[in-house]
């Protein structure tokens, strides 16, 4: 579904993103971590098409994200890390809107969709003004708009930040049902109990891979009893715990 | 003296009763804690308290004084951090450390030993002559708190700081906290992480407006009623889908690769080899102590 070789981004001399390969199969989960600033977004941004790498090959279904930017844009989902609806519309109609960028009809859109809002509690608040919503409910409207056109790659950049413990759980049940469809989903998080849920995670510092695998073979590979270790022992920060 | 005092508070937006009858009280130096859902009322009760938002019923008393009425004495004595923390995108990082300590009227001596402290836990240090807007999104977050925390009020309300933080970052983080309040300042924090709802001295649990409990992590989690039993399996989502049919789905909360069991009994050894025979995939089943998060799940039920 999606190749990468020898990606990078450079912003002047400064390196963001250096020398990714992936290789991420249809109807895979498949998570970034990373302290901040690592490189995630801006190696989502790149496998999204928003953001023209520096080197390297992007192949979305074998074709290649440049030369077929308008073919691929149909065929994906981005949930940005940065709340991008209309704080001044309602729910209903930044929902609208979405169906209108991606030119699918609304009414069966919204209906097709209709188990997740319920399942997120937006049936309810559908005619609140966007700003007046809780951020975690925010965060909610803004899964749901990326999957407006029914999009078989989804990318979610931390969508569970600001999200409370039980409505986290909602969204993985929504990320799993997702990836059981077929659906290929990217997302990335800084809950490490998340990362147990991704089929493989890549662990990115200053823009370079570090460690890339199924997260149960990375456990018993660094010998670390669950992610939170696996990541702070890959990171050379063991001593850090809450 | 408390540091802030709030008797039967209640704030409404329209119709809507964001808050209702909220009682509590922080004492000095303290980390106090605001849990609860999203949607709960926890940043109308931080702005309620930051003297920007008019209540309805009730009273708040902050470092003695009214927020009704005097709200600039307050406000001249509190910092503040909002969910969305406006900072200069224009501006690189070095100058909004700068920017922000001129406003709080901080003197360089002061502000340097500070900056010191919180490139410490933000590791920007090696990124001070960056355009705040070409940070990546933690490190914005990580820049705001420390703008916020580049000065020293006597009370100091953090509305989310850790969204987005990584966990290495917010280890740090919270150990600036624990410095602060060791220098007598007292926080009033909200977070939706409950490894820090841990970290608290005291917390209070808010829920459709209400107080639903209050109290320390210990007391909170004390009060829980009945066992608790982690499970794994290699193929947990199989594991969840059986004992769903064991236990019923309220009962069951995923943990990363564990599963937690709520149950009112204690389960017989019976019961588990029965389970294990019927489902051999199956691979441990213990009891363990509920933490901050088990709590926090079963009373949103
Ligand atoms: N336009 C830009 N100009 C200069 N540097 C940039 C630009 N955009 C991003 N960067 C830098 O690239 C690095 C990677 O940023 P990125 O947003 O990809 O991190 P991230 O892993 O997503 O972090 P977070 O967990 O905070 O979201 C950061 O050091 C950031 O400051
Ligand atoms: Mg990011």
């Amino acid at each position: 579904m999606i190749h990468t070789s020898h990606l990078v981004k450079q912003f002047g001399s400064f390196k963001a993103v250096d020398e990714i390969n992936l290789e991420i199969g249809r109807g895979e989960i498949f998570g970034f971590l990373g302290a901040n600033g690592a490189g995630k977004t801006t190696t989502i941004r790149m496998l999204c098409g928003l953001l023209k790498p520096s080197s390297g090959e992007i192949r979305i279904d074998n074709l290649d994200i440049i030369k077929h930017s308008e073919q691929i844009k149909h065929k994906l989902g981005y949930m940005s890390q940065k709340f991008s609806l209309y704080p001044d519309l309602k729910a209903i109609e930044n929902l609208q809107f979405y169906a209108g960028i991606y030119r699918v009809s609304f009414e069966p859109a919204l209906k097709r969709l209709e188990p997740i809002l319920e399942q997120f509690g937006l049936s309810s608040i559908l005619k609140t003004l966007t700003q007046d919503l809780p951020m975690g409910y925010k965060q909610r409207l803004s899964l749901v708009a990326a999957l407006m056109h029914d999009p078989p790659l989804v990318f979610l950049d931390e969508p569970t930040s600001g999200v409370d413990p039980q409505a986290r759980r909602e969204f993985w049940q929504v990320i799993n049902d997702l990836a059981q469809s077929g659906k290929t989903i990217i997302v990335s998080t800084h809950f490490m109990d998340e990362a147990e849920y991704c089929h493989r995670v890549i662990i990115m510092q200053d823009g370079r891979e570090v460690a890339l695998g199924n997260p149960a073979e990375l456990k018993q590979e660094y010998g670390s009893a669950n992610m939170q270790e696996l990541f702070l022992k890959v990171l050379g920060v063991s001593d850090a715990k809450l | 003296m408390n540091v802030l005092k709030i008797k039967e508070l209640s704030v409404r937006y329209g119709s809507v009763e964001a808050l209702s009858e909220v009682d509590l009280e922080v004492q000095p130096a303290m980390v106090y804690g605001i849990i609860g859902p999203d949607g709960a009322g926890k940043t109308t009760l931080m702005r309620s308290i930051c003297t920007l938002l008019p209540y309805q019923e009730g009273s708040i008393e902050v470092l003695g004084y009214d927020a009704a009425s005097q709200a600039k004495e307050i406000r001249a004595r509190i910092g503040y951090m909002p969910q969305r923390f406006s900072l200069y995108q224009d501006l690189s990082v070095q100058q909004n450390l700068r920017f922000f300590a001129r406003l709080f009227k901080v003197n360089h001596a002061e502000m340097l030993k500070r900056r010191e402290q919180l490139y410490k836990f933000s590791r920007l240090e090696p990124f001070a002559k960056r355009l705040t807007g070409n940070l990546s999104g933690g490190m914005k977050q990580k820049l705001a708190l420390s703008c916020a925390l580049i000065h020293t009020p006597e009370l100091i309300i953090l509305d989310e700081p850790t969204f987005g933080v990584d966990p290495v970052s917010r280890v740090e983080f919270w150990q600036i906290l624990h410095q602060l309040k060791a220098d007598g300042i007292s926080i009033v924090v909200s977070t939706p992480y409950m490894d820090e709802a841990s970290q608290c001295d005291k917390i209070v649990l808010l829920h459709k407006g209400r107080v639903i409990g209050q109290g320390s992590p210990a007391e909170t989690i004390s009060g829980w009623k009945g066992k608790l039993y982690s499970l794994t399996s290699r193929d947990l989502q199989k594991l969840y889908a059986f004992l769903q049919t064991k236990a019923g789905k309220d009962n069951l909360q995923l943990f990363g690769s564990e599963i937690h069991l709520f149950s009112e009994q204690e389960l017989s050894s019976d019961k588990i080899a029965d389970w294990q025979s019927e489902f051999p995939e199956l691979e441990s089943c213990v009891e363990i102590k509920p933490g901050m998060e088990d709590v926090f799940l079963r009373m949103m039920q």
